[in-house]
């Protein structure tokens, strides 16, 4: 297919583009196959270059034969431009309807990017399960890592190698997956150096509604117990959701079957109840009555705060079963790609200081999100702007990214990222150039050949003149476990996503910038102070040799 | 000393309610001023003290497996929780508190027996640190048009107003006498605050006595030569705080609001801010709101909407904002003014002060500023914090809302401020405290007939010492856009919950790393290091020659007199530099909060917060830290540590 089939203007002259708390600007709005441009053809203004994939929805109007198209992205921006002629208008409307809604993967813009900056470091090598298995062999020898997926076979949402109880072979593993939900077999996690507890996950079991029992499965588990010892199983559900379950043959870990197991169940919301608080919150954040009693009691229905607090705790609640109780952990819901891996990935965050560094962070989403198979591409379909017709979108990875930031409000000096990494992190999830979230699991990526077609957004974030960025000035390494609060009192709302373009932020932007500048300086200061001292130093002990000599 | 029916109770306990492991046992001690707790131990970390005048209630509780258990609820929202053993024990000190707490006179009050033994000069400069008539000279007063007027020296035409006013120069005695009489309590219009960039005023003023019709031709005069004073423009702006239906049921007490048809060239504007019975009861709810027992995320945000105390924060910055554009974008005076006109009036004055000039954006600005629209002109502080038991009608919480503004404000311009959070809430905690003498009374006539300069301190010398702990490490005084008027946004989703205020004494719902002490604490090591550098440029003049000097040394080695004179100060620089590096290392210990001290300790303040998360609603629990009572910064509700 040509993408020149579905432009059917591909340039106007006189659009004007507005956007809240920016000068409008004048000018010529160009379609290409993956981008909308609106050019002034000056040399200070600003170009905006909207790729398609960011449109969320758009809205036409006619006022006489003008024109207007508001663009409503992904990135929860909405602007608005205005196109003289209605011939015009009406063509761009549905040439941007349909380039925003391309079906096929492979005509996807990561395919067709070409970086301008020279790849030093690849970032679809940066992250092999060799490497940190290595790291866990030289904690631990209880654990290997096992090939029993390498065609997909087994579990199609997993990877090819998987980290698994050295006693149990791969037969074993195969029973187990028949087990699981999607042939999610219980894996590891996380280990935990200090007393060598875990976290695993999987799908839900298999039990139906005649209590199915499956003695691999169980062996699994009862594996990474010591003798004697007992493990949690926290299961992102309700107890009722769990129930019902059972009746389209999923199910819970009947307690019987797994006696050294206790089970906690917890109140996740399943993904397209967390799609619709997502799109109340941002209905919510423009609501342009500025009543605050209409904004407090939008922000509550929307549940987003709550649905934050939910996963906050859960993951609380996994972690505090491993650092204090000294137990391990294994934690699923339905599917296991979801809720799952919210709580995993949160729980690591505050358990292990390397997941608060920039590369620890990387490592984090490559393996608990991306490896484990959470289908991005489904995922992040459509945002907050999606009507209609949503199959299986949900905010479940910008709802990770919030509790990150809630931690990391609570923890200013304990994270080497700041603030822009997660809001980066959420717009490349949704809509970008680069091929790492394309896709749903790893087969499905390899099938597309993301690693010889597309640049992978690590290659660029790595590159030292971009982490500058996302460096956060306070940071200073932490190597105590974090715990957060959870009550409603220290949650706050993500402003720099939900809010981001309700507000001028020049003046939050200067704080931020000032607070850089105290950090530079004093850093700045010590140099000078430091290497005056030991010049000093060094006349001292000339003034000792001269007078020793004397 | 006649109202301590019990002195001391042993095998008390002191309740965390956040987690019972924090549970402290000890003795509870009450004295003439203070209720003090020593927890077992023998440490003294462990003390809490509380003083009597910030006791807003005491509360006895059913009893308990455990006791008898006694609540007391601080006027700084701090709630304390004490398990008495004995019945007869827990009543004798419930009521010994409750006549302690609710002081009969202002002889009881804590001022008067705060550091009476301070020299006179001492106290006398710590009242003379505020000058309010330098603080209108800052703002070009008087001048050609304005001018103090001394009708009100013996405070016979207002005794609610201070005794120096300003009002026009073209203003005759008459004409202000005249106008006093048209307006509640006498309170008849007077300049607030003066632009000296293009003239405009904010005036204030209580309500007209206009009733359906009556209309006063002084009151009409007195307006004009207000707009008048303003050469440059042709009307001014009248704003009534209140909501129309309010001004307009005065109207039938023979009060009301100005008819635009009697005035020449007025504007009025209605802007609805409520009432303080609507305040006191929304605080109330706001408080209840804030010490609900791990709510969930849909109670704490219902309860925040229905205490609608956001809504009323919004509506004081909104008629800030209002007056604050008038006076500095089309440059016309304003006439502020509620009922009484010294409730509201002084919000949305001083809002719009601290929007229009960087001064009230400073640390001694704002003392001026609170001292000038709510001290001088009558706010009536006994009355709204309840220093004295009385009427619990006229309780509310007029200036909390004045100080959330400021905070709300600070939120939105972190670099506009020189202040931080805290220094706010200390001036909260010396409002309601009565340590010093400033929000003693209801009016200046008041305080000066019980000759509060003479027996008690003033407060604004203290904060002024305190200085460094309220500094803003972001302020950038600077940057142009924090000069002139400060726009803020009033979109509801700008008005945050204060969590700093309202759950204060909840550590563990706070961040357990603070950024603002972070870079204070950077700053200080800045400054410290640019000290040292500048110590050491010194030096480098001194030991330069005496590189050359060496070298002399060599050739010349029997000058031993030029030999020990550089000789005195290498001796002498590396003690100091040595001094200065130890220092510099403890600072960078502590550089980014206790944690590395903690480190070892299992209950370090940053795990706290580990809990029950299995049960449904938990999650807030935290560990007893070090200093689980006593916070830091309250040496306010301490005796004098001094």
């Amino acid at each position: 297919m040509e993408f020149a089939e579905l432009i059917k203007t591909p340039r106007v002259d006189g659009v004007v583009l507005r956007r809240p708390f920016m000068p409008t600007v004048e000018g010529t709005l160009c379609l290409t196959g993956h981008h909308l441009i609106l050019s002034s053809r000056q040399d200070n203004t600003e170009e905006l270059w909207l790729l398609h994939a960011n449109i969320d929805s758009t809205e036409k109007r006619f006022v006489g034969s003008l024109g207007t198209i508001i663009v409503k992205c992904k990135d929860l921006r909405v602007i608005q431009l205005d196109i003289p002629g209605m011939e015009e208008c009406l063509n761009i409307a549905s040439s941007i309807e349909a380039l925003s809604t391309l079906d096929s993967v492979s005509l996807m813009y990561p395919f067709f990017y070409r970086p301008l900056f020279e790849v030093i470091e690849d970032g679809w090598q940066s992250f092999v399960p060799e490497e940190s298995f290595k790291d866990l062999e030289s904690m631990t020898d209880e654990w290997r890592l096992s090939e029993v997926n390498k065609d997909f076979s087994v579990c199609p949402s997993y990877p090819s190698l998987l980290t698994v109880p050295r006693d149990i072979d791969d037969e074993s593993l195969c029973k187990a997956a028949s087990f699981r939900h999607g042939g999610r077999f219980p894996v590891l996690s996380y280990y935990h150096k200090k007393n060598g507890m875990v976290i695993m996950r999987a799908a839900q079991p298999l039990t139906g509604t005649n209590g199915r029992r499956c003695k691999e499965d169980e062996k699994l588990i009862n594996a990474t117990l010591c003798a004697g010892k007992r493990g949690y199983i926290i299961d992102t559900r309700t107890i009722a959701v769990a129930q019902q379950a059972k009746a389209r043959g999923g199910g819970f870990e009947q307690e019987a079957n797994y006696p050294q197991w206790r089970r906690i169940h917890k109140a996740i919301e399943r993904s397209n109840v967390l799609q619709d608080s997502l799109i109340k919150l941002v209905e919510a954040c423009n609501d342009q009555s500025h009543s605050m009693d209409r904004w407090l009691s939008k922000l509550e229905a929307s549940n987003w705060q709550s649905n934050v607090k939910e996963i906050l705790t859960t993951a609380c609640l996994a972690a505090q079963c491993i650092d204090r109780e000294g137990a391990s952990v294994l934690v699923h819901g339905t599917e296991g790609t979801d809720s799952t891996l919210q709580v995993t990935s949160l729980a690591q965050i505050i358990l292990d200081p390397a997941c608060r560094t920039i590369r620890g962070f990387e490592v984090l989403i490559e393996r608990e999100w991306l490896q484990a198979g959470h289908p991005f591409q489904q995922r992040c379909a459509q945002s907050a702007y999606s009507n209609g017709k949503l199959r299986s979108e949900a905010p479940v990875f910008l709802l990770f990214l919030d509790c990150v930031w809630q931690i990391l409000r609570q923890f200013p000096c304990s994270f080497q990222f700041n603030e822009n990494l997660l809001i980066m992190l959420f717009e490349h999830a949704y809509a970008s150039q680069f091929g790492t979230f394309l896709g749903n699991c790893v087969a499905e990526r390899g099938k597309l050949q993301l690693s010889q077609k597309t640049v992978s957004l690590w290659s660029w974030v790595n590159r030292p003149q971009e982490l500058e960025r996302f460096l956060n000035p306070l940071y200073e390494p932490n190597n105590l476990v974090i715990w957060p609060s959870v009550a409603p009192q220290s949650l706050l709302l993500w402003e720099g996503v939900f809010l981001r373009w309700n507000r001028s932020t020049k003046c939050l932007d200067e704080a931020y910038q000032e607070m850089v500048h105290i950090i530079e300086y004093n850093k700045e200061l010590q140099n000078k102070v430091n290497s005056l001292r030991r010049q000093l130093a060094q006349l001292e002990t000339e003034d000792k040799m001269v007078a020793d000599l004397k | 000393m006649e109202h301590i029916r019990m002195p001391k109770v042993e095998h008390v306990r002191l309740v965390d309610r956040s987690s019972s492991r924090r549970t402290q046992v000890g003795t509870l001690y009450l004295t003439a001023t203070h209720t003090i707790f020593v927890g077992k131990g023998s440490e003294d970390r462990n003390d809490l003290w509380v003083l009597h005048s910030l006791v807003c209630n005491v509360v006895k509780h059913k009893a308990s497996q455990s006791g008898y258990p006694l609540l007391i609820i601080c006027k700084n929202f701090q709630v304390i929780r004490f398990i008495i053993p004995q019945e007869s024990d827990c009543h004798d000190v419930y009521i010994s508190l409750s006549r302690l707490s609710r002081p009969e006179k202002y002889e009881e009050l804590y001022c008067f027996s705060f550091n009476p033994n301070v020299d006179k000069a001492e106290r006398e400069h710590s009242w003379d640190f505020l000058d309010l008539k330098a603080e209108y000279s800052r703002m070009g007063l008087p001048n050609k048009l304005w001018h103090v007027n001394p009708i009100n020296r013996e405070y016979r035409v207002c005794d609610t107003y201070p005794a120096d006013l300003f009002v026009p120069k073209s203003v005759t005695l008459p004409v202000i006498v005249g106008s006093s009489k048209f307006r509640s309590r006498g309170r008849f219009p007077t300049l607030s605050y003066y632009c000296k960039e293009n003239h405009a005023t904010i005036c204030r003023s209580s309500q007209p006595l206009s009733g359906f019709s009556a209309r006063c031709l002084e009151d009409e005069q007195m307006l004009q030569a207000i707009m008048k004073s303003n050469p440059g423009s042709r009307f001014m702006y009248v704003v009534d705080t209140r909501p129309k239906l309010n001004a307009m049921a005065n109207r039938a007490a023979g009060k009301g609001y100005e008819n635009e048809d009697n005035y020449c060239n007025i504007k009025f504007q209605f802007i609805g801010i409520e009432n303080i019975h609507v305040m006191r009861n929304s605080q109330q709810k706001l408080i209840e709101v804030s010490a609900l027992h791990s709510p969930s995320m849909g109670e704490f945000l219902t309860g925040l909407e229905n205490s609608d105390w956001l809504r009323h924060i919004k509506s004081i910055m909104e008629a800030g904002l209002f007056i604050s554009k008038a006076v500095a974008e089309e440059g016309v005076s304003v006439l502020v003014h509620c009922s009484d006109g010294w409730d509201r009036t002084a919000q949305v004055c001083s809002v719009a002060s601290v929007l229009l000039d960087p001064y009230y954006r400073t640390l001694k600005g704002l003392m001026v500023l609170i001292e000038k629209d709510w001290v001088s002109f009558g706010h009536m502080f006994s009355h709204r914090c309840g220093h004295l038991i009385g009427e619990a009608k006229e309780v509310s919480p007029v200036i909390d809302q004045f100080l959330e503004c400021v905070w709300q404000l600070m939120e939105q311009f972190p670099c506009a401020f020189e202040y931080n959070e805290k220094f706010l809430i200390s001036i909260h905690i010396h409002i309601y405290s009565c340590h010093y003498g400033n929000f003693i009374c209801n009016s200046q006539k008041e305080r000066k007939d019980l000759c509060i300069k003479e027996k008690a301190h003033s407060v604004w010398l203290h904060l002024w010492e305190k200085k460094l702990d309220f500094m803003n490490p972001l302020f950038k005084p600077d940057q142009s856009q924090n000069q002139g008027l400060l726009r803020p946004s009033t979109a509801p989703y700008c008005f945050k919950y204060w969590r700093r205020l309202y759950n204060r004494f909840d550590r563990e719902l706070h961040p357990r790393q603070s950024e603002l002490d972070c870079l204070m604490t950077v700053k200080e090591e800045t400054q410290k290091l640019e000290e040292e550098l500048a110590l050491y440029e010194q030096v480098k003049l001194i030991v330069h020659p005496k590189l050359k000097i060496k070298q002399a040394l060599w050739s010349l080695p029997l000058d031993t007199s030029l030999a020990n004179t550089p000789q005195d100060y290498i001796g002498g620089a590396p003690n100091v530099f040595t001094l200065q590096q130890g220092e510099r290392e403890s600072a960078e210990l502590c550089l980014f909060g206790d944690q590395t001290k903690s480190s070892d300790a299992d209950n370090s303040d940053q795990e706290s917060g580990v809990a029950d998360f299995s049960s449904h609603s938990s999650g807030e629990e935290s560990l007893p830290s070090e200093d689980s009572v006593k916070d830091p910064d309250s040496d306010e509700t301490g005796p004098n540590r001094a």
